[in-house]
């Protein structure tokens, strides 16, 4: 991207970098499939922490630990100050690290990075000042490290890497990203959306096909939750809506359990200080707290102890499953809404919605997939690790996307880069209703059948086989526009089995996006009914199929130009020639 | 895409349905939105290909398949296609030291560029063409000279140091510096910067910085001079040894072509340092761009110097002026106080002149008002009168005696002037100048 660090395709070494804002990845591709690398502890979610003892630079799990004993000189939770004036930063994570400060309207932190000049016997000869560093130099420093161990790790220099981005970073704090990682001497060849990293993540698995869907990306992260609907047709993505919330995260987790933790303490010791009052037991509470909730996502028992937690107090205990989602409810309750909210927002039902992608470290707690389980249809997949067996671990998603990018693009020149992600490239028209064609259902009322579903972008080009009458012959293929409205059922006992049944029938037709289980389910509980139809709307075209033979099948080709003109091809399956027009 | 398929049955084509070439156009499609596409995913990068290159999707298709049908093509042929010399395919096997097995490879245009696996591949590829057995089938039995030549030559070239040591000597891989001939046609950058750049392959650190052109920044062409002469190259001549004999007979010997290969080799070493610092020497000598640096660097400095020379000029101008300007003055001044001088000067002669005359008034007055006696006055009257008035003079200041010779200018009667004279002694009594009892004559 940036002139000055471009590297020739030949001599690139690429990775995939999530730089989050509590925790950060590395990933690269082998033959294809993209793999997270461990950093030299044995990381793959390495914490995006930086700490200097004795002038000694820490980083990931070992800077972690040092949050308890050395925090004046630990600096976290900084990725989202980048780019960003003083003014306009939210230091609240930062309280128990270095704090942020206000240099020239630049948020800097206060770090001793160099130890004391001492003697041979170790007494200290001359004291050094703390440095101010800025936060691009803070992340400059935490990249350099982090590219060190994929360095390591893979054998070979790393050169460049593909960066995921929150959706709502803007120019500016793209820019001081970029900046900073050419600062620790890597090329950024793209900044990709987070959500889209984790959908291509999925996408890019062997064994996925590709399909027109819409996806919800949930990605809970330690100090954010970002929830955005992406559209996905023909395996290109847009954003449709997001949301950002600071309010329910991992962290808000942790403090509840911090709490808990906290009380039992003081019913057993009632002597002793609340380790909240005091920073040093309160890091431990912290630290104990979240491998707990770590713990909790696996196991149904999870136990908490922390030596001389406070008063020089041991404290160890345990606490379950079912205690802390009761105890945590408010907080997983507002995941629920918080993806609620987006569907909404999207201008879509949650009937829409093919598939929820659980990604970052908070999705592992297994209630929160449940909970969203309870609001999608069915047919919705819930790609979480305790909904689905085969669901890649959350916390990897977007560093696998990112490397995925990055063996997509490492051929590119940095200017074709550039040209292929240009708004010219990219912003495109995308069609608003669904264009499909009309068939018969076995009652024989006109059905729609979609080819081209809304919001694909254009020039798009799908193909279906529709089969035609049964006893062959002579064919309509009326190509229709079409939109899908909710269908709201009020529960009538009994009384309304034939409705319902036809009903059925008509969202079997629709790409299976509800099974009649799920409809069953649903009148059992006695709550109302919701379906997904398809309305048929204006009448693009009409052509004719002569001839068809017996159990033959029509094949419907729908081609939308970048001008929205569209062309039809329309043949038997198997025989030459067909009709073809254009509008 | 796997392409969909729906059960449900297509209507059929209701009676009397008729349109040209069975389409019948109707509607438009509604308005669209824009968005912004994820510039992410395999299916991004076709689109954005196909949208900078305007393609369609078909088109695309095509091209795309047929980029992939080419490459495989260019795996397969394209590098060793040279033609053989008859020549070549006659070499004695023990003459390998002579060969050139780049050339016996087929890999004549590539040399020291050559990647292993080019080597890899040209060997196989003449190994299926000149393998003995196949010699033989053509009914030239034993025939497997040039066989060993592609065996030594593979050896020496897949062998890194060995190879090293034939691309030490590779002479036609050198490229001659031009001659002062061609580069009169002015072709200096292209021509200096082959050579360089075949130069450039023995150096053991690499980026070798190019050569650049007429428009490299000052900072490239020192960086390439002063890479060039500090050239730190693992050229070798070991190649060009001379055989070691290896029977155990005479270790004299052995040793003696020892010694002579050592220094053979270190003088060939010497050589060629010598003669790549000619090289430079030459090159550097007719580089237009050293020229042209030294020139703005002294246009630089003379630009400086005049700069200050000018300044200088103008300091010293400004301060003769300064010092001009302040002679005036002083000149000026000295001028108006020596006018200011005589003026008062004359002002003081006049008031002298003018309090002597007021004075003659005075004792004119007195001698007027014939001493203040009628008839003529004693002498004793006359020098008491007299002594008054000298008193009154003396204790008044010039101001006073001209307003009092004002006052008696003109008087005759003797009455009025003594009044006036009175009038003055009280006066002066009044404000204290004079005792009462010190005029006597004028205050009776």
């Amino acid at each position: 991207m940036s002139e000055s660090t471009a590297i020739a395709p030949e001599n690139r070494t690429v990775i995939g970098i999530t730089f989050g804002n509590s925790n950060s990845s590395i990933a690269f591709t082998v033959d294809d499939k993209a793999e997270v690398i461990a950093n030299e502890d044995g990381d793959r979610q390495i914490p995006t922490i930086l700490s200097y003892v004795d002038g000694d630079e820490y980083y990931g799990q070992q800077a972690k630990a040092f949050l308890v004993r050395n925090p004046k000189n630990s600096v976290a939770y900084f990725r989202d100050f980048l780019g960003q004036e003083f003014k306009s930063i939210d230091p609240t994570h930062n309280h128990a690290s270095a704090h942020p400060q206000d240099v020239d309207g630049v948020v800097s932190f206060t770090l001793k990075d160099k130890d004391d000049k001492k003697d041979e016997e170790g007494e200290v000869v001359e004291e050094v000042p703390a440095s101010t560093l800025s936060v691009h130099e803070v992340a400059t420093r935490y990249l350099r490290r982090l590219v060190g161990s994929a360095s390591d790790y893979l054998g070979k220099k790393v050169t460049s890497a593909v960066i995921t981005v929150p959706t709502n970073f803007n120019d500016k704090q793209k820019a001081a990203l970029v900046a900073a990682a050419n600062a620790a001497g890597i090329e950024v060849l793209q900044l990709i959306s987070e959500p889209v990293a984790a959908v291509l993540a999925y996408d890019a698995r062997p064994e996925s096909e590709l399909q027109d869907k819409i996806v919800v990306v949930a990605d809970l992260g330690g100090t954010r939750s970002d929830v955005a609907v992406v559209a996905s047709r023909g395996g290109m993505y847009t954003v449709l809506a997001t949301a950002h919330d600071y309010e329910f995260h991992g962290v808000a987790l942790d403090k509840i359990l911090m709490d808990h933790f906290a009380k039992e303490f003081l019913k057993r010791n009632s002597s002793a200080t609340d380790p909240r009052e005091n920073a040093r037991s309160l890091a431990k509470l912290r630290l104990e707290a979240e491998a707990t909730k770590k713990a909790l996502s696996i196991g149904a028992n999870a136990s908490f102890s922390v030596e001389s937690l406070s008063d020089g107090i041991d404290f160890a205990s345990t606490v379950n499953r079912l205690r802390y989602e009761t105890i945590a409810r408010s907080v997983l309750e507002g995941f629920n809404r918080l993806v609620e909210s987006v569907v909404k927002k999207a201008g879509l039902d949650v009937l829409d919605i093919d598939e929820v992608v659980l990604s970052g470290g908070t999705s592992h707690t297994p209630r929160i997939a449940q909970n969203l389980s309870n609001i999608f249809p069915e047919s919705t997949r819930i790609l979480a690790p305790s909904t689905l067996a085969t669901a890649i671990n959350p916390s990897e998603l977007q560093a696998r996307g990112a490397a995925l990018q990055a063996s997509l693009i490492q051929e590119y020149d940095a200017a074709d880069i550039d040209q292929s992600t240009h708004a010219a490239v990219t912003t495109v028209s995308h069609i608003t209703n669904a264009i499909g064609v009309v068939s018969l259902n076995e009652a024989g009322e006109e059905v729609f059948v979609p080819i081209v579903h809304p919001e694909t972008a254009v020039p798009a080009r799908r193909t279906v086989h529709v089969a035609a009458p049964k006893e062959g012959g002579d064919v309509l293929v009326k190509v229709v526009e079409g939109n899908t409205h909710i269908k709201v059922t009020k529960p009538e006992p009994k009384v309304k089995e034939e409705v319902s049944k036809s009903a059925k029938v008509e969202d079997a037709d629709d790409e299976d996006e509800e099974d009649s289980d799920f409809s069953d389910d649903e009148e059992q509980e006695e709550e109302e009914k919701r379906e997904k139809l398809w309305k048929i709307g204006n009448t693009l075209a009409e052509a004719a199929i002569h001839g068809v033979k017996k159990g033959g099948k029509v094949e419907v080709t729908i081609n939308v130009n970048a001008d929205l003109s569209v062309i039809v091809t329309t043949r038997e399956v198997g025989a030459k020639g067909g009709v073809r027009g254009q509008l | 895409m796997a392409t969909t398929v729906f059960p449900l049955p297509l209507p059929a084509l209701p009676e009397g349905w008729a349109a040209e070439k069975d389409f019948k156009p109707i509607g438009k499609l509604t308005a669209a939105t824009s968005r912004t596409l994820e510039p992410i995913g395999p299916h991004f990068l076709a689109h954005a290909r196909r949208a900078r290159h305007k393609r369609t999707f078909s088109e695309d298709d095509r091209i795309q398949a047929q980029e992939r049908a080419k490459k495989v093509e260019d795996d397969n042929d394209s590098e060793i296609s040279e033609p053989e010399d008859p020549m070549m395919l006659q070499r004695e096997a023990k003459d390998w030291k002579s060969q050139d097995h780049y050339k016996v490879l087929g890999l004549s245009k590539y040399r020291w560029k050559a990647t292993e696996e080019q080597i890899k591949k040209a060997h196989r590829k003449k190994v299926l063409k000149h393998h003995p057995d196949k010699k033989a089938a053509a009914g030239r039995a034993d025939d497997d000279n040039f066989f060993k030549c592609i065996q030594k030559a593979t050896e020496v070239l897949l062998d890194p140091t060995k190879r090293r040591q034939f691309d030490s000597v590779d002479e036609e891989a050198d490229v001659e510096p031009p001659t002062k001939k061609q580069l009169q046609k002015g072709n200096f950058y292209k021509l200096w910067g082959a050579v360089f750049k075949s130069e450039g392959r023995f150096s053991k650190v690499h980026p070798v910085p190019s050569f650049g052109d007429d428009k490299s920044t000052k900072e490239d062409v020192e960086n390439f001079y002063n890479f060039w002469y500090n050239f730190d190259s693992w050229r070798t001549f070991e190649y060009l040894d001379e055989d070691v004999p290896d029977d155990n007979e005479n270790r004299d010997q052995k040793r003696h072509t020892e010694r002579k290969n050592a220094n053979a080799r270190k003088k060939r070493k010497v050589e060629d340092n010598a003669r790549l610092r000619k090289l430079l020497d030459d090159c550097s000598a007719g580089d237009e761009r050293i020229k042209r640096f030294r020139q703005e660097a002294n246009a630089a400095k003379n630009k400086k110097r005049l700069e200050r020379e000018a300044a200088e000029k103008k300091a010293a101008e400004e301060a003769k002026a300064a010092k001009e300007a302040a002679e005036k003055a002083a000149k000026e001044a000295e001028e108006k106080a020596k006018q200011d001088r005589e003026a008062s000067k004359k002002a003081k002669e006049a008031a002298k002149t003018a309090v002597k005359k007021n004075k003659r008034v005075l004792r004119g007055s007195v001698k007027d008002a014939n001493y203040f006696v009628e008839g003529d006055a004693s002498a004793a009257t006359i020098d008491a009168v007299l002594g008054d008035v000298e008193l009154i003079q003396g204790k008044i200041d010039a101001d006073e005696i001209a307003d009092l010779a004002g006052k008696l200018n003109g008087l005759k009667v003797a009455d009025e002037i003594k009044g006036v004279w009175k009038a003055e002694v009280e006066r002066l009594v009044g404000a204290g100048k004079i005792k009462e009892g010190d005029i006597k004559a004028l205050s009776a």
